[in-house]
């Protein structure tokens, strides 16, 4: 385990230093002078830009320049927006925990409804249930969640007015951000109503972004559970005479989870990605609609640190992921 | 594949092949819907009523029917007209961004599972830090570095597309060198290069293919995503995202104009996923999900 707990770490380093380059190299890869870009005026003084070239250390050699990015971003420093000339750090952190609001209730519905429709696809293996099962879940692998969002809107919002078409909570509710995550808040508020508004706002958003892990889901569940029926184990167990509630629910759905558990990580970056679009139809406050404008506004601190961070987050994502792996199934741990 | 299906003629395993793939349900219904999209495509001219940037200023957000049969969008351009050319450049996004990744990808991975040692680990370490950004994520800031734009979109897809290419080629070479024709191979002489392409290579197509076709629908999701961010094609191009992003402020007044691209990629997306998962099964029967 001590080995194969080392080899990770080495890997996850690595793959970190090289994020940091990227990262890095992203604003000296714009086109375009960083200082320039920060003045954004035509008619500086000369002196007045070499003034702040020294400040900002561009005027030193690339590999200190690196060495100082990393320094500070090791420390929580990842620059100031040209934008709003406040911390990125702190942008970051104001937006983060929408989105994992929204992620998060996004995997839930996507566990919650894909892990049972898998099951049930595969325990009636070729029947019409398990035809319509994975034709409907092939037809979310391929949606374009940004067309999906507009017809659910479409449907709920301008047909139906059932949900607000978005934001994350009602103007007309004051809440004091304790955790930063609008369901709990709206709780905390002790106002009813004030959580009723914020579940009618995040369940499009959630909706529409969990389709996709969704069928990654029941896809992955449906051949995990078919798998584990075929082994011996499974067949020992119903030639006992246990009920088959016992046998799927307590011998084959244990082992046909574990491939499952690492399909829902692994879809943490992914999530991250259908953020950028969900967010941005919805006005949902988070990292991905923050990064647009940033991209928008060709506020370059905002988009290099947003990177770095959710790249980190993805990494340390796998990472654990990979560790309950290797904990969970022993044979992992002594691959390569 | 295996070894008997190797002895045996091409052509008996082509029909092999063919025979497995139509007896798939869902591959026939994707070969159908990839037939319909390139006949569409390719007599776009023909099927269209009106040109794609034909503007008729008497008919401003038409609802479907009366001589437009998907409606016409907000400056009067018919909506079939347009999807109908959107598809011939779908369809070229789509061939584009798979060929430059299955090239760079296979090439990359070839190298890197002959080379060995540190070249082998430079290789897959750089594909290790382009998976731990989100695809989307990653194809932005490329795109942010080139400005936005179909080509440079098409250029960040492609490069996001790379890992998956790289991966599966190493794996497939690492298994295939331990075999015994390699060996022989390499006994009788042949030069490295005869090695790769001509050895080796062919016996490792069979993952890339599959890859190939589902890349071919991430390709064009992605490149639509990115048009509809806006940094991929810019208006008035009839790419189907871009259409859909110029569209969006009619949600509540006029349905057609963002239901029908987004319907259009969906099919489009759905046909390369079924005739993909069509082809995995028909050339791996042990990947088989069911």
């Amino acid at each position: 385990m001590t080995l194969f707990l080392a080899h990770r770490l080495g890997l996850v380093l690595i793959t970190f230093f090289g994020i940091t380059v990227f990262a890095f190299a992203l604003i000296h890869l714009i086109p375009g002078d960083p200082v320039m870009l920060m003045f954004g005026e035509r008619n500086v003084d000369p002196a007045q830009l070499a003034d702040l070239r020294a400040q900002l250390g561009i005027d030193r050699p690339m590999i200190v320049q690196y060495g100082l990015y990393v320094w500070r971003a090791l420390h929580g420093d990842l620059g100031t927006s040209l934008a709003t000339h406040d911390s990125v750090m702190d942008e970051f952190l104001t937006h983060f925990p929408a989105t994992v609001e929204l992620a998060v209730s996004a995997m839930l519905l996507a566990v919650l409804i894909g892990v049972p429709l898998g099951i049930i696809a595969a325990l009636f293996r070729g029947s019409t249930t398990d035809y319509s099962v994975m034709g409907i879940a092939l037809t979310g692998y391929s949606m374009p969640i940004f067309w999906w969002a507009i017809l659910l809107i479409l449907l709920f919002s301008v047909t139906l007015g059932l949900t607000p078409v978005s934001g994350r909570i009602d103007i007309a509710y004051d809440i004091q951000p304790v955790t930063g995550f609008m369901l709990i808040d709206s709780l905390l508020s002790e106002d009813s109503g004030a959580f009723r508004s914020a579940l009618s706002h995040l369940i499009l958003p959630a909706v529409a972004l969990g389709t996709i892990p969704l069928a990654v889901i029941a896809r992955m569940t449906r051949s995990a559970m078919l798998e584990v029926l075929s082994e011996d184990y499974v067949r020992t167990a119903r030639a006992k005479g246990l009920s088959p509630l016992r046998v799927v629910g307590l011998h084959a759905l244990r082992n046909a989870l574990i491939p499952v558990i690492t399909v829902v990580g692994l879809q943490v970056g992914s999530l991250f990605g259908g953020a950028v679009l969900t967010e941005t139809i919805f006005a949902w406050p988070g990292v991905g609609s923050w990064l647009i404008h940033g991209i928008a506004r060709r506020d370059y601190p905002v988009l290099q640190g947003g990177i770095l961070m959710v790249a980190t987050i993805v990494i340390l994502v796998n990472l654990t992921v990979d560790l309950l792996a290797g904990l969970v199934n022993p044979r992992l741990r002594h691959r390569r | 594949m295996s070894a008997s299906n190797l002895a045996r003629a091409p052509d008996a395993r082509f029909a092999d092949l063919r025979r497995h793939f139509l007896a798939s349900r869902g591959g026939t219904l994707g070969l159908g819907l990839v037939t319909l999209l390139i006949l569409a495509a390719a007599f776009a001219p023909l099927l269209a009523p009106y040109g794609p940037y034909e503007q008729m200023r008497q008919a401003i957000l038409h609802a479907p029917g009366g001589g437009f049969p998907l409606g016409t969008d907000d400056v009067g351009r018919d909506v079939l007209s347009r999807l109908l050319y959107g598809a011939r450049l779908s369809l070229s996004i789509g061939a584009v961004v798979v060929s430059l990744s299955f090239v760079t990808g296979t090439l990359l991975g070839l190298v890197a599972g002959f080379a060995g040692g540190i070249v082998d680990a430079l290789v897959m370490r750089l594909m290790d830090i382009m998976l731990a950004l989100p695809t989307l994520l990653l194809a932005i800031a490329v795109v942010a570095v080139l400005g936005p734009g179909l080509a440079n979109a098409m250029l960040a897809v492609s490069i996001v597309q790379l890992p998956g290419f790289v991966r599966l080629t190493r794996a497939a070479v690492q298994v295939e060198l331990g075999k015994d024709y390699v060996a022989a191979s390499r006994m009788a002489g042949a030069r490295r290069a005869r090695m790769m392409f001509l050895t080796v290579l062919p016996n490792c197509l069979a993952p890339l293919i599959v890859q190939a076709s589902l890349g071919y629908s991430t390709a064009i999701l992605d490149t639509a995503a990115l048009g509809f961010l806006g940094l991929g094609a810019q208006p008035p191009t009839p790419e189907w995202g871009t259409m859909l992003a110029d569209a969006l402020q009619f949600v509540q007044s006029a349905w057609w104009v963002v239901t029908f691209p987004g319907l259009a990629i969906l099919l489009t997306v759905l046909g390369f996923n079924l005739v993909g998962d069509g082809l995995r099964d028909a050339l791996d029967p042990r990947l088989k999900v069911g």
